[in-house]
């Protein structure tokens, strides 16, 4: 897995309320912030709590022109085990199309992998970090709501596409900035997580504090490894 | 907040109104990072808009909604939720023949709906602005992106216009007032994007500073007086020709028919002006592989074209801002050098390659391949452009 590359194209599934949506804006917001280039779609049915969610983010140090579903991912984020045991992703199955050598993160402490797939995930030479991002969250934030920050942290923790300057300021930008409608349901529940933390600061820091456990994790990880999969104790 | 309070200087909301020029071309620009229904709101709140109509639909529901925050806010003169598509559309007509700059949008399904509007529109003449943020209209029901309805509206006699991305959105759906406003112009406009690709796309945006904004509409500079139930449009609404049966209301029919065309052929030289041309190219201006597109599909070429570079195959982008009136002109120019023209299309007709293909017809070499082509909300990834462009040219070689 090469981290260094000029453009990395994700695929983020989960499922609705997980804050996948969120998530990827916050990710491009911190892109932004870094100067760099960031283009972010999200991918829905109905809206409703558990039903198939995925976003698209491209992050890249030149302009980018795609837009749309990601076909062919280098990062692929999975954001509940349901997406790849229920098949709750828009495309079956969840890795289809992932390029050569690339990332897989999922938020599992459980081996949900079946050998069809762990066979096809070697030969393309990619690497599957596991962790439980929710009981992380919980640990740390008090909540499951903060499983997002907990795979985004993930994966620019990995990547190291920005600082977490900019990671902080864009979720600020995101929670205290000017009020963001996503739909009324996504208004409803920003307004819930806020009640849940009372003050935008709090949740805030509770937010990067799980940010910045996940930085810790990402550190103890080596992606030259001969194994396909690594676990982390969260 | 009302009209009553507006000064030479200054709108209802207190902003100072300037020049379409000044606030497209002229006025400082900061960065922002927004969707594409976020980004209209921000165009909107720059237009001195005096009446939007709405009803939700997947996926322009959001920036409905937040055209109606600019109405809490004060931007807007008047805001309301219509009985249904049809019902908006027949509104949007009220409001505009009553004078006022009126701004609306819908989406796949709601545009169906509503379609015995679009040339009541045209044929009474108002400048009105639907913002169309095109989705699916196949059943099964869909609410992905997917642009077949488009084509449904390309013989209603509006305008159509086609912005590629959340920039693009912001500086056309403004420019769009103006030009449609045009006294030798004066027919309604449809600022179309393809839905979720841009209106739900983040991406950074440069906008001027909201407190300024366009002059507002002068409906007594209009070809045809706002309403009165004596004169037209008005008059032929209430007293249609059609009940005189005579070679009076034939005649007026037939050069009518020609006139609401006329009129929006002549918005060429205007949006030249402010869109900065009917159509933008990139990619090397000589190529023999062209990429006619519009809307997110020109995107996708882009991609293409900088991949074809790493590759050494040259290439370029045409990308077509106006869809009617069609840029026939400016086609033939750019394609000059073409062997290969590909369309590639987010609909499973193929209207653009239809409209390419009839500009072409006897005037170019070129081989027109409508392909790649995706419907029903699918993605058009690059590779696909990539492998069709190899395909063919090796095949020709």
């Amino acid at each position: 897995m090469a981290v260094d590359k000029k453009r990395y194209n994700m695929r983020i599934s989960g499922l609705g309320g997980q804050g996948v949506v969120t998530s990827a804006h916050i990710l491009g917001s911190a892109m932004d912030n870094a100067g760099k280039f960031a283009s972010l779609v999200p991918f829905f049915g109905s809206e409703k709590r558990m039903a198939p969610v995925e976003a698209y983010v491209r992050a890249s140090s030149e302009p980018i022109y795609e837009v749309g579903e990601v076909v062919y991912p280098d990062i692929i984020m999975i954001y509940h085990p349901q997406v790849i045991t229920h098949g709750k992703s828009y495309t079956m199955p969840f890795y289809t199309g992932l390029k050569k050598n690339s990332l897989i993160i999922i938020n599992t402490d459980v081996d949900i992998l079946d050998p069809d797939d762990t066979k096809v995930l070697n030969t393309l030479g990619a690497k599957v970090v596991q962790f439980n991002a929710t009981e992380l969250a919980i640990k740390i934030a008090g909540t499951e709501l903060a499983t997002n920050m907990a795979m985004m942290g993930m994966v620019l923790g990995i990547t190291k596409l920005v600082s977490k300057e900019n990671i902080e300021k864009a979720v600020r930008e995101r929670f205290l900035g000017n009020s963001f409608v996503a739909s009324g349901g996504t208004a409803a529940l920003d307004s819930a997580i806020e009640k849940k933390f009372k003050k935008k600061e709090e949740l805030l820091q509770k937010n990067m504090a799980v940010i910045n456990e996940t930085f810790i994790l990402a550190d103890s990880i080596d992606l030259n490894t001969d194994k396909l999969i690594i676990k982390l104790n969260a | 907040m009302s009209i009553k309070n507006m000064t030479k200087e200054k709108n209802w909301s207190g902003q100072t109104m300037v020049s379409a020029d000044h606030l497209l071309f002229e006025a400082p620009r900061e960065k922002h990072f927004m969707t594409g229904s976020e980004v209209l709101k921000e165009a909107m709140k720059r237009c001195t808009v005096d009446a939007s109509v709405s009803y939700p639909i997947t996926p322009q529901s959001e920036a409905a909604h937040l055209i109606g925050e600019l109405w809490a806010e004060g931007y807007v003169g008047t805001y309301f939720r219509g009985e249904n598509e049809f019902g908006v559309m027949s509104s949007v007509a009220g409001c505009a023949m009553a004078g006022a700059r009126t701004v609306t949008t819908t989406s796949g399904p709601g545009t169906l709906r509503a379609m015995e509007n679009f040339p009541m529109w045209s044929g009474t003449r108002i400048p009105c602005q639907l913002v169309l943020m095109a989705r699916g209209i196949n059943s099964p029901l869909t609410i992905q992106p997917d642009n077949l309805e488009v084509s449904f509206l390309l013989e209603t006699g509006c305008m159509i216009w086609y912005a590629e991305n959340v920039q693009e959105l912001f500086d056309m759906s403004i420019a769009a007032f103006i030009v449609a406003e045009m006294p030798d112009v004066h027919v309604p406009i449809i600022t179309a994007v393809d839905g979720f690709f841009v209106s739900h796309t983040r991406e950074s945006v440069m906008l001027p500073a909201d407190d300024i904004a366009l002059f507002p509409y002068n409906p007594y500079k209009a070809p045809l007086p706002p309403i009165d139930s004596e004169m037209p449009p008005g008059r032929f609404l209430r007293d249609p020709f059609v009940m005189k049966s005579n070679y009076i209301s034939y005649a007026t029919h037939a050069s009518w028919q020609w006139e609401v065309r006329s009129a929006a052929d002549r918005s060429r030289p205007y949006a030249k002006h402010f869109l900065k041309g009917l159509v933008h190219v990139t990619g090397d201006l000589d190529a023999e592989i062209v990429f006619v597109a519009c809307g997110t599909a020109s995107h996708q070429a882009k991609e293409a074209n900088r991949e074809l570079t790493k590759m050494g195959i040259k290439s370029k982008v045409v990308k077509l801002r106006t869809i009617r009136p069609f840029p026939h002109a400016e086609l033939l120019e750019e394609t000059k050098s073409a062997k290969y023209i590909f369309v590639p299309e987010f609909n499973i007709v193929g209207w653009l390659d239809k409209e390419v293909t009839q500009t072409l017809y006897g005037k170019s070499e070129a081989k027109i391949i409508g392909r790649p082509r995706v419907a029903g909300g699918m993605s058009m990834p690059v590779e696909a452009i990539l492998k069709e462009v190899l395909e063919n040219v090796k095949k020709g070689a």
